[in-house]
């Protein structure tokens, strides 16, 4: 029976390849997510580690408390005198202190800054003296020695053709200054540090620069030959100050790491849409499997007649599926290898380029992926195999028999519709349930998207002749006799046309719903730039969401065109038990930006002073907080201070640029020694013109971070990361659409096989090739617009529970009609695609052979 | 050649008297006032190593009585046992051993699977029961069939008459009590035709293999031992052995 099983699967190797393909790529999109983001965590970990070689323990500021967002201006810095005293402990040998920085960004040779797309522009001094703890080595020239000398990392001097002895512009902390190229450097064993760049300059150039005059952010420390580490531990310890703290070099690494945690939330995200194409490969390959042993009846009849028990045909289809799996996993898992070049592409087309390691393909990998691909595949084939044993002897001396209906057949209709109704019950229970934990609500909306797909598909088949008829009709008008037939034959076997439809419902149910979301994102968030923006200009760092230097709005103040220039502070305080977001405001704050007071008026901003802060509703509503409530603050510099609620402020739906809480720039300025606007609105004298834009940015010549924008150009520079975010979610759900065009090539291969005979009298009584291959084409656009049409309304269906339940965050339902009319036509586009294979075999068919074939 | 190659082991066990026997079978498809009664009440004995022909026109219901007969259809009232079994009150587990032990298939399209050899095909029901094959006697039987030189051909590179062979083969191979051949000259010419029921009679006189065998051709029906008339489900004549002019004879006879 083994063999019968392999021999059979060698016999179709057309249909094994086509089913495996499911697989394939569902595999694939799990191994290829393992590679990438193992290598880019490798790479990180290259990175932390080669930053504390040779060092036993590594002395660091003390945040006062972590936060998610908290950047390394926020960490306070160490005094230099520390240093000293750490030499002259016994037991050290070496020791070297660096001051770091996040916002140093290298100027190309047109005046704009290296974009890093959110990764750090990193700047950093190194003491030549001490290259033992030197995570960098020099490509060429040498470490810089003065006040005016730089060293830039290779990829960007490659980028821009800087050379050692070129002139280069660096922005930190202030206007853009000129250096010379020293040097030109490599991160250690690192691949690729990704799309951050690097500026070192000596520590006295550093110090000053950053800020951080007679301070280190880290000192590394050697011990001398044989000094356990915890014996250095416990003589640096109490030299230090209450604002610092000495780890050793992996307990510091392990504490790095936690900054890039965001590298496991890629990769779940990741993993989930190659589950959703493996989702999709189920449905095809049971699909497919189900097809083939419809074909297969004499054959699994004779097998009974000549004594193969019921057990004994299970098992030779599960084994099929297994052989198909094990081959299609392996293929998979090293397909991911391909893959995970490609992902990275994509991530990078879309700005997200992360530091790699060489590739890591790890054991892990391998069995997960492997384990996945296989049991998917099994579990897919349960159902066609139960199916095959329902092939009752008979049939191997009947003509055209047809599988007895199981058992359970007549429960059929029943359970479609329950699964459907727990399906949508679990949904909007998990949508619109109050006080439902997290993880719960997840599990309720997953469990429920995935037995809605289920439940939909037990249900196509009676939707299937009314969907057909009517989405056939342009194919009767335009096909002839040839597009008649094609709708026809796509209703001839509701089931199967069902369930090849149903694996591209799923794709397009998912792409519309990320489209809905989108769109209902973005018109909250235009709402609110409308209701809040009453200012002629904004100024924000290039990238739009990293803060930048204070140093732009005090540039921008000379200009005689503006009239009112306010800064947001942003950074971060802990207050009521929890690390939040703090912004800072000046009293003209109320000229330009607009918002709704609740409690309090446009002169709060002016009465903050150095005791004040409000908040919005929200907030107001979760602490009980009200007019005259005191809070105490705590700072990342350990500083705390008690302040008094002065006014509350209605949070529109789309968001604001202001934190849980917010106060004087004053105040904040006094808390944070490096201040940073998230960004600064200016009113002018003349209004938005050409003129006022010019004027505006001439001082900030030397700024090359900021960048002055109009409302329109800001609200356009806000949603441009929403698109590609969206545009990234359309690539990764473009994997399971192409699944499920196998699965219509599947379909339509195995049906033409079926009806050989029938082709060859169409052809006998005079239908051409041409007409051949129209008839298959429509039938393949026929049942791609089923799918396609039952995925836009179930993905209009969830896009709307979804807004409802996230209406308080400011989550409006949007149609975007004009993307839905692009799915419409992608998904003829995919129906034609997907018929080119099968239509080219069916018009090749020999007239003769087709009527004479048994 | 050794008594045990000759003799069909299952036969030899086989109980004395009749290997098959069928009392007052009926078979009726549909329900209400569009049923078919295919057949309306047919008993028949089968003795041990006898090859049996049934023969009637189309819608005589002697299709439905080999399936009745073989086990793969289920009589709507009447008894039947196989080998001494009573059949009715199997399942299809025990059906399914009953099958691998007592009775082979000879099929009018052959029904051989395409991605198995000669040989391969031949083996078959010894390898679904988990059987080991006796060499010698496979030797023998491919030798019987005539393809020794052929044993690793795919069904596609035979003749029909070849593929025929081939299924014989498969039938005899695990030395079933019983071998039920059905029209297995329906789909060959009629050189071809007479080589295999050549080859059939041949297994029925060499191993004493019990066959019947359903034909609408006159020549199959002169090889039997016995030829049974069916007409509008019943048996309708009983009859010795005969040459293929009596047969017709009869046929006319019978207004078929």
């Amino acid at each position: 029976m083994i063999r019968v099983a392999i021999r059979g699967l060698l016999g179709r190797k057309l249909r094994a390849a086509l089913t495996g393909i499911a697989i394939v790529l569902g595999v694939a999109m799990i191994s290829g997510t393992f590679v990438l983001t193992d290598t880019i965590n490798a790479g990180f970990d290259d990175i932390f580690t080669g930053s504390y070689k040779n060092a036993d323990v590594v002395v660091t500021g003390k945040r006062a408390f972590s936060a998610d967002e908290a950047s390394a201006t926020e960490t306070p810095s160490v005094p230099a005198s520390v240093l000293a005293k750490i030499r002259r402990l016994p037991d050290v040998a070496a020791a070297a202190g660096t001051v770091t920085d996040e916002t140093t960004h290298l100027i190309k040779r047109n005046g704009k800054v290296f974009p890093t797309m959110g990764a750090p522009a990193l700047g950093f001094s190194v003491d030549p003296r001490y290259q033992q703890f030197n995570p960098l080595t020099l490509v060429s020239g040498h470490w810089p020695q003065s006040s005016s000398e730089v060293a830039i990392d290779k990829a960007s001097a490659d980028d821009e053709g800087f050379q050692v002895g070129d002139s280069i512009k660096v922005e930190v902390n202030g206007p853009a200054r000129d250096f010379a190229v020293a040097g030109i450097v490599k991160y250690g064993a690192v691949n690729s540090i990704g799309s951050a760049t690097i500026a070192v300059f000596d520590t006295e150039t550093a110090q000053q620069l950053f800020n951080k005059h007679g301070q280190f952010d880290v000192i590394r420390i050697q011990s001398k030959g044989g000094v356990p580490t915890s014996k250095l531990l416990n003589e640096v310890r109490p030299i230090l100050p209450a604002t610092a703290v000495a780890r050793d070099a992996q307990a510091q690494v392990k504490e790095d790491k936690k900054d890039v945690a965001f590298v496991n939330i890629l990769q779940y995200a990741l993993l989930a849409f190659g589950g959703i194409a493996l989702f999709v490969g189920a449905f095809v390959i049971a699909n497919t499997l189900s097809i083939t042993i419809a074909q297969r009846m004499r054959e699994f009849a004779t097998l009974r007649t000549i004594g193969a028990t019921r057990r004994q045909v299970l098992r030779s289809v599960v084994l099929e599926a297994l052989v198909i799996g094990v081959i299609a996993s392996l293929v998979g898992l090293f397909a991911g290898l391909g893959l995970a070049k490609g992902l990275n592409g994509l991530f990078v087309s879309v700005g997200i380029d992360l530091p790699k390691a060489s590739t890591v393909f790890a054991t892990r990998t391998i069995v997960v992926a492997l384990i996945v691909g296989i049991v998917v595949t099994l579990l897919a084939s349960l159902r066609p195999a139960l199916r095959a044993t329902r092939v009752p002897p008979i049939a191997a001396v009947r003509e055209g028999s047809v599988l007895p209906r199981s058992r359970l057949a007549r429960f059929g209709p029943a359970t479609a519709l329950t699964v459907l109704v727990i399906a949508v019950a679990m949904l909007v229970y998990g949508v619109l349930g109050h006080g439902i934990p997290t993880g719960l609500r997840l599990l309720l909306l997953g469990g429920g998207v995935l037995l809605m797909f289920v439940g939909v598909a037990l249900n196509a088949p009676r939707l299937v002749p009314p969907l057909a008829s009517l989405l056939g009709w342009p194919a009767t008008r335009m096909g002839g006799a040839a597009g008649q037939l094609a709708r026809d034959n796509a209703i001839r076997n509701p089931s199967r046309t069902a369930s090849t439809a149903a694996a591209l419902m799923i794709g397009l149910a998912l792409v519309t719903f990320v489209a809905i979301f989108g769109a209902g994102l973005r018109s909250s968030f235009e709402s609110a730039v409308d209701d809040l923006f009453i200012a002629d200009y904004a100024l924000t760092s290039s990238n739009t969401f990293t803060p930048m230097s204070v140093e732009a709005e005090k540039a921008v103040r000379l200009s005689p065109a503006a009239t009112v220039v306010s800064g947001v502070r942003a950074g971060s305080a802990k207050f009521l038990g929890s690390s939040h977001n703090l912004t800072g405001v000046d009293a003209n704050m109320p000229k330009v930006i607009h918002v709704d007071w609740q409690a309090g008026n446009d002169t709060v901003p002016a009465r903050l002073g150095k005791d004040g802060f409000f908040v919005n509703d929200d907030y107001a509503k979760s602490k009980h907080l009200h007019l005259g409530s005191s809070v105490s603050f705590e700072f990342p510099s350990g500083k705390s201070v008690e302040l008094k609620l002065k006014g509350i402020f209605k949070e529109p739906k789309g968001g604001s640029p202001f934190g849980e809480a917010t106060v004087s720039n004053e105040l904040f300025d006094r808390y944070f020694p490096r201040p940073e606007n998230e960004m600064v609105f200016i009113n002018t004298k003349a209004g938005v013109n050409e003129t006022t834009t010019a004027a505006l940015e001439l001082p900030l010549h030397d700024f090359a971070d900021a960048d002055v924008q109009t409302r329109s150009q800001f609200k356009h520079n806000f949603e441009e990361p929403i698109n590609r975010i969206l545009y990234l979610l359309y690539v990764l759900l473009a994997l399971s659409v192409v699944i499920s065009l196998f699965g219509i090539v599947n379909t339509l291969v195995l049906t033409i096989f079926e009806r050989t005979r029938e082709l060859g009298m169409l052809r006998a009584v005079g239908m051409t090739r041409r007409q051949v291959r129209r008839m298959i084409r429509h039938e393949s656009i026929v049942t791609s617009l089923i799918g396609g049409t039952l995925g836009i309304v179930i993905g209009i269906l969830l896009g709307l529970l979804v807004s409802r339940a996230l209406s308080d965050e400011g989550i409006v339902f949007a149609v975007p009609y004009m993307q839905l009319v692009y799915f419409v036509i992608a998904t003829i586009v995919a129906g034609i695609l997907a018929a080119i294979l099968p239509a080219r075999r069916a018009a090749r068919l020999n007239v003769l052979e087709a009527l004479q074939y048994e | 050649m050794s008594e045990a190659l000759t003799m069909p082991a299952a036969a030899a066990e086989a109980p004395a008297g009749p290997v098959l026997s069928a009392k007052n079978l009926t078979r009726r498809y549909g329900e209400g006032e569009t049923a078919v009664d295919a057949l309306r009440g047919v008993s028949l004995d089968v003795p041990k190593g006898q090859l049996t022909a049934v023969m009637g026109p189309s819608g005589s219901g002697k299709s439905t009585l080999m399936h009745i007969l073989a086990g793969l259809d289920k009589p709507t009232s009447g008894e039947l046992s196989i080998a001494g079994t009573a059949i009715s009150k199997l399942n299809d587990t025990d059906l399914t051993k009953l099958r691998r032990r007592h009775i082979g298939f000879v099929f009018q399209f052959f029904n051989l699977l395409p991605m198995l050899t000669a040989e391969e095909n031949v083996l078959l029901p010894l390898s679904i029961a988990g059987e080991k094959a006796d060499k010698a006697w496979v030797g023998e039987l491919m030798s019987k069939i005539g393809l020794e030189d052929r044993r690793e051909h795919r069904p596609a590179e035979l003749s029909g008459g070849q593929q025929q062979r081939v299924a014989i083969g498969r039938a005899l191979v695990s030395r079933p009590t019983i071998v039920f051949a059905d029209e297995p000259t329906g789909n060959l010419d009629s050189k071809t035709s007479g080589e295999i029921l050549e080859l059939m009679r041949d297994s029925v006189d060499a191993y004493s293999q019990t066959t019947v065998m359903v034909t609408h051709d006159p020549r199959a029906a002169a090889i039997a031992d016995r030829i049974l008339f069916l007409n509008d489900g019943l048996i309708v004549k009983d009859l010795g052995r005969a040459d293929a002019h009596d047969v017709i004879a009869v046929m006319e006879q019978l207004g078929q």
